[in-house]
């Protein structure tokens, strides 16, 4: 079986470019020249030596001794919350970073959820010398402050988005409305594996670094290039999309996606996509999509900003369709423990949206010789007044 | 089967108008008073808008009403209900216009049939392209005899508008500037340009110019370079507030029709 795109830009059933012809242009050239960028060697080489120089890859590979202790079975840390800017956002936009100068685009659009991607959209534009801007739902300027700031201190313009549910899905929808009027001079960097195509290929292989890497380090670690468990989180589903490319045509590697039930999967306040949701179409592709019975879309619910969407990539509604990946989905509450837990028993602070990944290990019976790694995707600092307010609670 | 929308441009070369408003706004319940007050008061063609919750190709005028009407309960089912029998009162073209999603979840089929059986005459769905509509749409809705109406844009080279000519059945929505919709206020250089090489290229089909046009003088501008115009947002604004919905539309079109234009 094929996991990967197809020549019409589907992954089965889902993907496609499903746009208003003021894109069309733009993503036409993006569908027409984004391969033949990518495989250049001037291009290679450049996106190599600034993962390598700038955001400080490869990212370690590391044993959790007490976790494994913790779970009876053998399980690494991918640590992508030790990249430049505090998460795996960084390979993706350094790649679109690159791709934008060479097609001639001044002026960079960016959405953000947890604002990871926007910081770190700000971070390559800051260094590329292109004007950036940012837009971000209301509610998510409310709830992830550390990281507006770090943007404006970068030089980017944040837009707060205050339609709809104040969100990721708003902000995205606002930047696509800007790219439709500014189309000559504008590249929309997309954070995750959604969009049209080519977007959710594209942004998978800025990411796929992290698998490529994984199976390096496995093989100095342990003699196995594959792990028997994948485990990512997936909002959009960037980071899980890096975390298992290499592995997709590893039939024996067992891939395991976390999604945010927010209060509870059935409790109507959730972002559980692959369990809510039917085909439908948003942001240009067909995929998996929370939705009323007209087609409306859901506003989801997460405690975590980067998991608040009602969709996810065309290439894990795929992975889900064919059973190649198994969906799991952790509460709020779940994340929350597992987070404090890797905190107090490993030193390590994660993001919201990777404790959503660590919670996923309470829910699976390991064999004791499983090897399991878990795509710590961030680090908790834009996440601490979340976390103080919870462990006040509960002391 | 007639095509109200050949007979129209047969009838009508130039300043044909087309009003666009959203379904179930601003209460649920004046679609058809709407559409009965434009045809009543000389609007040549109506295009009816189906609400979504994230409409990406709409300005700020055109989100709210849309988030009004779904407040309100629209639907395309309520829609369809609502429009049923109003062939027995309103002759001009009626066209729906909205996204994919809530026509898919609808079904594609059914969709088509009761178009077809209300008597709509087209549709416009901004987010189905080209491609996709000719390899799985086309015959559906050619069987209900819709037309399908595409999009072109500064951005449209020459050869794609001319590929948009050959399959179009009813006209050309030509979108005025790079934007989403709403007011502009006039009509600039860069624009004129555009409209000038759309018309070099003499395209067989009648072509419709929307995006920025908000009042009598745009209108006119815009219809010099092509069969007419489309009025979206400044519609809708003139049809939010207290009084009565006949009176807000009397009020609005009584600025374009009863002058100069017809």
């Amino acid at each position: 079986m094929n996991y990967q795109i197809d020549n019409k830009g589907y992954y089965g059933i889902f993907g496609g470019a499903f746009i208003p012809e003021m894109m069309h242009q733009n993503i036409s050239e993006l569908q027409n020249c984004y391969m033949e960028i990518l495989e250049s060697d001037s291009f290679k080489q450049e996106f190599k030596q600034l993962l390598t120089d700038y955001a400080g890859r490869p990212s370690p590979l590391y044993y959790s001794d007490r976790l494994s202790k913790q779970y009876k079975t053998h399980i690494y840390l991918k640590r992508e919350d030790l990249n430049h800017t505090g998460s795996h956002k960084i390979n993706n936009t350094i790649g679109q970073i690159l791709l934008a100068k060479r097609l001639g685009k001044t002026r960079i659009i960016a959405e953000t959820g947890a604002g990871q991607h926007g910081v770190a959209t700000a971070t390559v534009c800051a260094r590329a010398g292109l004007k950036c801007i940012v837009y971000m739902g209301a509610i998510d300027v409310a709830r992830q402050a550390p990281n507006v700031e770090k943007m404006k201190m970068l030089g980017a313009e944040v837009r707060p988005v205050e339609s709809g549910s104040k969100t990721l899905k708003d902000a995205t929808n606002e930047a696509i409305r800007d790219w439709i009027n500014n189309p000559v001079d504008t590249h929309y960097i997309i954070g995750s594996v959604v969009g049209p195509h080519p977007y959710p290929d594209m942004v998978a292989r800025f990411q796929s670094v992290i698998s490529e890497e994984i199976r390096v380090q496995l093989k100095t670690k342990t003699g196995r290039e594959t792990p028997d468990y994948v485990i990512a989180c997936v909002g959009g589903g960037s980071n899980a999309a890096g975390a298992f490319y290499h592995f997709l045509n590893d039939p024996d590697v067992k891939l395991i996606a976390v999604e945010a039930a927010g209060k509870g999967v059935f409790s109507g306040e959730s972002a559980a996509t692959t369990q809510l949701g039917r085909p439908g179409i948003l942001h240009g592709s067909r995929s998996l999509l929370m939705q009323t019975a007209d087609g409306q879309v859901i506003e989801p619910y997460s405690i975590s900003a980067g998991l608040d969407y009602p969709g996810i990539g065309p290439m894990h509604a795929n992975l889900f369709a064919t059973k190649r990946a198994v969906f799991l989905s952790a509460t709020d509450e779940e994340a929350l423990k597992a987070a404090l837990y890797l905190s107090q028993k490993e030193g390590i602070i994660p993001a919201l949206e990777s404790a959503h990944a660590l919670a996923a290990l309470e829910m699976i019976n390991f064999k004791t010789d499983d090897i399991v790694v878990v795509n710590i995707s961030g680090r908790g600092d834009k996440d601490m007044e979340t976390y103080l307010n919870y462990y006040q609670l509960i002391k | 089967m007639e095509n109200r929308l050949t007979t129209l441009f047969t009838r009508k070369e130039k300043n044909i108008l087309s009003i666009y408003f959203t379904a179930g706004f601003p209460n649920l319940n004046d679609t058809v008073t709407i559409i009965k007050e434009l045809e009543r008061n000389g609007a040549d063609l109506i295009e009816i808008g189906i609400p979504f919750s994230d409409p990406v190709a709409d300005g700020p005028v055109i989100q709210h009403s849309s988030e009004m009407a779904l407040k309100n309960g629209m639907t395309i089912r309520v829609l369809f209900e609502q429009l049923k029998g109003i062939r027995r009162s309103v002759s001009i073209p009626l066209i729906l216009m909205g996204y994919l999603n809530p026509v898919m979840q609808y079904g594609i089929d059914d969709f088509c049939r009761k178009c077809s059986e209300i008597g709509i005459d087209g549709t416009i769905i901004p987010d189905l392209p080209l491609e996709v509509y000719q390899e799985e749409y086309k015959e559906i809705f050619e069987k209900n005899s819709l037309s399908n109406i595409f999009l072109i844009t500064p951005q449209t080279d020459d050869e794609r508008i001319r590929k948009i000519d050959a399959l179009s059945n009813g006209f050309i929505y030509m979108v005025s500037s790079s934007s989403t919709t709403g007011a502009k206020g006039s009509v600039d250089k860069e624009q004129i340009t555009y409209f000038e090489r759309v018309q070099s290229l003499r395209l067989n089909s009648r072509r419709l110019i929307g995006f920025g046009i908000s009042d009598k003088t745009t209108f006119e501008r815009a219809s010099t370079f092509a069969n007419g115009a489309i009025i979206g947002s400044a519609f809708i604004n003139a049809i939010e507030g207290e009084i009565s919905i006949e009176e807000k539309v009397n009020a609005f079109m009584q600025k374009f029709v009863k002058t100069s234009i017809i």
